[in-house]
């Protein structure tokens, strides 16, 4: 096959080329420049390309960098900012596997030719009895990153091979330094790629929304502390709240922009018997039976069901077997049978 | 599978004269130029007969050529130089190599607009030298993008009317494989050359500075070509710059009249075989040069298209790119008031002292299949 794959110049990203290669596919490596404006790392930097373009020339493969910068702040960095604004957390990441991943650069390589893209994601592609695909969870459980690619249907998953997912870190990297990659013994990417640590996240949004000063009240209404912008608040935040120590820990349990409010409380008032979803997706239709249900990247699973309203199929509650902590609007509810993703939506209020 | 290098203005293949020349001089030319014994003179003299060659190919003194690392480092020369020894902003025209663009925006200097068919506009000009005192004024003499070239007599006449003192600048490197230098850049006071440009090797490039040209020096140490660029020279560089600049000259007319047909007919099997193609550059031989046209299919990602020519065995460019490799909006294009659709589909095909009949036959076969496989795609 003539696979595409995106290299971001880390180890994972690395080793799928490799392996691609080694099994005999047409492999041309990829490198995304998605973000004009600094970076530490991730997908964007020079250095990053540097890498990408040293690996491939290391496996005699043909690398070449797409310019995809309009797209990313089109549809990862704008509605970022604008979520905040709105009040909700966003996953920029899964926005760009959703946008630009896994569909300008899947779309990009169809055009030239491409039978499948590739990326070296920690996680799996597994084909079940009917034909249709899952994604399921890499066999590194603390690295899995089935999470953020849930946003994957049925049309890209046929057309996307994830080549180190059955393969934990140490095996990556013990690869990587048997292929005498220069990635080998690079960190693992952090954060988010377009918002430097020197600069941070307040100063970043804040050159692009309007920030509120907040007051922090807890769940009585007696004010106890203030937030400089109400926007960089999320739910289940317990630092930066200006708070006294010495009491138990609070944490953020609710936020009402219309008053620029933080409501605080102990950790069962986090907890909530139901969790309200929007832009639900199944991988191959409902599931009426109990799921596992993860709300963020590298969380644990709780179990639940999911009520869905033949009216609305895009929106949904997620029932808990068990109380759980609220989570963030817009966060990423991602739905699970075992390792495999069966649905996900994003939280609301 | 045939191939067809179609990017010379990116960087052309050696001149085999220019090997040929450099060969002795790092075999045995190992000399330093600077030194007072035997080996230094003759090292010495190999730097100056370059020197002499390089002189009357622009139509300059000997004493007037500043060998420099390439065309980057002689345009940051001309217009840091010039600007720290009048004190006078600089100006330049908006379609320049970012070598001039970035180096004038480094010290205040602004941008003077083109007209849409790429010449600059002289009322925005006489305009802009009214404004303050201006010490340089940089057009350079064909475009690295479109191949337009410039009206450098006009541009001169401005300033000799306006600010007699300002100087003109003018860089030359694309222009050079084509046009005839002693006579296009006659109106300027400094001349920008490189040598990979012309079938020499890269690292090596000149700026003319004819005498009496206000220039204090960028790089300062031993006082080397005459204190305006310290360093020991390269040698065996400018002894290969200076042979493929006299082929170069030598062969120019024929090399002209040849590339100049093999153009048209990519032109025009283009032209004939992608729909809705737009040629950017203009048909008018006068008004270019004859080895570089840029077309442009509207609608389509060049960066698709370049992709598809590589994997066809067909060299082509998108202009202007960044140190990652990636495409860029170019600004040659958007001073020129080329629509964004149009300049997103742009390509660049440049042809060379040895592109053959076969190259162009096998790009008319490439380029139609990659535009019309992109178009499928899309539609």
């Amino acid at each position: 096959m003539r696979v595409l794959v995106m290299m971001s110049g880390g180890v994972d990203s690395s080793v799928a080329a490799a392996l691609l290669r080694d099994q005999g596919h047409d492999v041309v490596g990829v490198t995304l420049k998605l973000w004009g404006g600094e970076s530490d790392s991730g997908c964007c930097s020079v250095s990053d390309v540097d890498d990408a373009r040293r690996v491939a020339d290391r496996l005699g493969i043909d690398h070449h960098t797409f310019n995809f910068a309009d797209e990313f702040t089109t549809h990862v960095v704008g509605p970022y900012a604008a979520d905040h604004a709105a009040g909700r957390t966003p996953n920029p990441c899964i926005e760009c596997n959703r946008h630009l991943k896994f569909d300008a650069v899947d779309e990009r390589a169809r055009a030239l030719g491409f039978d499948a893209v590739a990326t070296g994601h920690h996680a799996r592609i597994v084909e079940r009895p009917d034909g249709t695909f899952r994604v399921a969870r890499g066999a590194d459980r603390a690295k899995d990153q089935s999470y953020v690619l849930h946003v994957l249907d049925q049309e890209r998953l046929a057309r996307t091979i994830l080549p180190i997912g059955h393969l934990t870190k140490d095996e990556v990297r013990s690869l990587a330094a048997g292929l005498d990659l220069r990635t080998a013994t690079k960190p693992d990417s952090q954060d988010v790629c377009f918002i430097t640590r020197r600069e941070g996240r307040g100063t970043f949004l804040g050159d692009r929304i309007p920030l509120t000063p907040g007051r922090v009240v807890d769940t009585a209404g007696a004010t106890v502390g203030s937030v400089a912008a109400v926007e960089l608040v999320t739910i289940g935040q317990r630092k930066g709240l200006g708070l006294p120590g010495g009491t138990a820990p609070r944490y953020v349990v609710d936020v009402d922009r219309t008053t620029s409010t933080v409501t605080v409380g102990g950790p069962s008032d986090l907890l909530v018997a139901e969790q309200p979803v929007d832009r639900l997706a199944w991988a191959d239709g409902p599931v009426d039976g109990p799921v596992e249900v993860q709300t963020s990247a590298h969380g644990s699973t709780a179990a639940a069901t999911v009520r869905t309203a033949p009216a609305d199929p895009g929106r949904a509650v997620v029932v808990w077997q068990e109380p759980h902590r609220r989570v963030a609007p817009g966060q990423s509810v991602v739905l699970y049978q075992g390792d495999e993703v069966v649905g996900g939506a994003t939280a609301t209020d | 599978m045939p191939d067809a290098y179609l990017d010379h203005a990116a960087t052309t293949p050696m001149r085999p004269e220019a090997l040929a020349a450099m060969v002795p001089v790092l075999q045995d030319g190992f000399g330093n130029p600077s030194g007072a014994h035997r080996w230094a003179r003759e090292a010495r003299r190999m730097l100056d007969d370059a020197r002499d060659v390089v002189a009357a190919a622009v139509g300059a003194e000997p004493s007037e050529v500043v060998f420099t690392s390439g065309g980057t480092e002689a345009d940051n020369l001309a217009v840091a130089g010039v600007t720290e020894a009048t004190g006078r902003r600089p100006l330049c025209s908006a379609v320049e190599h970012h070598a001039v663009l970035r180096a004038i925006e480094a010290v205040g200097g602004t941008t003077v607009p083109v007209h849409p068919d790429g010449s600059l506009d002289l009322d925005a000009l006489r305009a802009q030298l009214h404004e303050a005192p201006v010490g340089l004024v940089s057009v350079m003499l064909a475009n690295n993008e479109t191949g337009i070239v410039a009206d450098l007599d006009a541009v001169g006449a401005v300033l000799a009317e306006v600010t007699p003192g300002a100087v003109l600048h003018t860089d030359a490197v694309a222009a050079a494989p084509w046009l005839d230098l002693p006579d296009r850049c006659r109106p300027a006071a400094l001349v920008t050359l490189s040598g990979h440009k012309v079938g020499g090797p890269k690292g090596i490039g000149a700026l003319v500075v004819r005498a009496g040209t206000p220039l204090v020096a960028r790089q300062v140490g031993g006082g080397q070509e005459r204190e305006r660029r310290s360093g020991t020279p390269d040698v065996a560089g400018a002894v290969g710059f200076a042979a493929a600049l006299a082929v170069t000259v030598a062969e120019r007319g024929a090399t002209v009249r040849r590339v100049e047909s093999l153009r048209d007919r990519l032109v025009a099997g283009l032209r004939a075989t992608v729909p809705g193609l737009v040629v950017v550059s203009p048909d008018d031989p006068a008004a270019r040069t004859a080895g570089t046209a840029l077309v442009a299919v509207p609608g389509l990602s060049r960066e698709a298209l370049v992709f598809l020519l590589d994997q066809g065995g067909v060299a082509a460019s998108w202009g202007s790119s960044c140190a990652s490799g990636a495409t860029e909006p170019s600004h040659v294009l958007g001073a020129m008031g080329v629509a964004p659709e149009a300049a997103e589909g742009s390509l660049r095909l440049s042809l060379g002292w040895c592109t053959t009949a076969e190259e162009v036959d096998h790009a008319l076969a490439v380029i139609p299949a990659a535009v019309a496989q992109l178009r499928a795609a899309a539609a």
